[in-house]
């Protein structure tokens, strides 16, 4: 699966994270959906255009259900819960993933950030996706509601971009 | 994996617990199906958490029988530690699914006393609402809405039964 791109690309000097930190985390948007296709947690790192990102959300629904369909068609044995680049647009990339529960996660990353590679945002997603697990498995929640644990929240953050 | 007892005991206790608040044992219909629906509920909730947590990594369900084969296999074995014994389907929409020796109703099955209240049918439907609950909350968590009931034969011989309407 590694494109081998050869050594991580370190993070640039303008960003003062803590040396040996790692690359910097890079989505910008991140939205969990329900199968009815309503969303039961969304955040965005720049708060001011919020609204952008989630019509962007809403929009790559559409992509991600031809995807489902189309793989419902494969003849292929192995169909994965990645879904890939859902599509791409001037600034921003779109990737999406769906569990067996028909819940979709959806990410937005930057384009310009061109050192995030295919196996780390499935990484992400598997992250994603334990989280989610986890808030279902809690007895106080109610599934169909709005996610508000906190340590799905955290999760989140470490995964979004740090804007200073 | 902690010892299976416990969540004998666990399920035992549930269901005395709530059999304790409708004292009357002849069947009043709106205490026990209160209980009974209680008991289902619970059933439920715990069948979509693990119906999120099981299935792993690929979408490996094309159609119902192989949703249903899940539930044999993998959900029996994280709860009761063995496979379902028999699936059986009339391909439209009604499966049986049956255990030869149901982990809840063992202790049940080794004495005569229960043997001789089996014939009432009182005792058993309690037992077998979490369950039937379990089993509707995993289908519910994978896309299918599903009617299940339960019913008991000879003792530790139990059948689920599960109706999909089509749609």
């Amino acid at each position: 699966m590694g494109r081998g791109l050869g050594g991580r690309v370190t993070s640039g000097g303008s960003r003062d994270a803590v040396p040996g930190a790692g690359p910097p985390k890079m989505a910008v948007c991140i939205a969990v959906i329900a199968k009815e296709n309503y969303p039961l947690y969304i955040r965005s790192t720049p708060t001011e255009n919020e609204l952008k990102f989630h019509y962007m959300v809403h929009t790559s629904l559409d992509v991600v259900d031809e995807k489902i369909s189309a793989m419902g068609k494969a003849l292929v044995d192995q169909r994965e819960l990645y879904l890939g680049l859902l599509y791409p647009t001037e600034d921003y990339k779109v990737y999406g993933y769906v569990t067996n529960s028909k819940v979709k996660f959806v990410m937005v990353v930057d384009s310009s950030n061109t050192a995030l590679r295919d196996n780390e945002i499935r990484s992400m997603f598997r992250k994603l996706h334990n989280s989610y697990t986890d808030v279902m498995c809690n007895p106080f929640y109610n599934p169909g509601d709005r996610i508000q644990s906190r340590a799905f929240d955290n999760m989140v953050t470490s995964m979004m971009i740090q804007v200073c | 994996m902690a010892d299976t007892v416990l969540f004998e005991f666990l399920h035992t206790e549930m269901v005395a617990e709530l059999w304790a608040h409708d004292p009357d044992p002849d069947p009043g219909p709106g205490g026990q199906k209160m209980s009974l629906s209680v008991l289902e509920g619970m059933g439920f909730r715990v069948g979509q958490a693990l119906g999120e947590r099981l299935p792993r990594e690929t979408l490996a369900f094309r159609e119902e029988l192989d949703v249903l084969k899940f539930l044999c296999k993998d959900l029996w074995v994280a709860v009761f530690q063995k496979q379902m014994d028999s699936l059986r389907t009339n391909h439209q929409g009604t499966y049986v699914l049956q255990d030869n020796s149901f982990p809840l109703l063992l202790p049940m099955a080794s004495g005569l006393q229960y043997l001789e209240e089996a014939p009432k049918g009182c005792p058993r439907p309690r037992f077998l609402a979490f369950t039937c609950g379990l089993l509707r909350g995993a289908l519910y968590t994978l896309g299918i809405e599903s009617v299940v009931t339960a019913s008991v034969a000879a003792l530790p011989v139990c059948k689920f039964q599960v109706v999909i309407p089509k749609s």
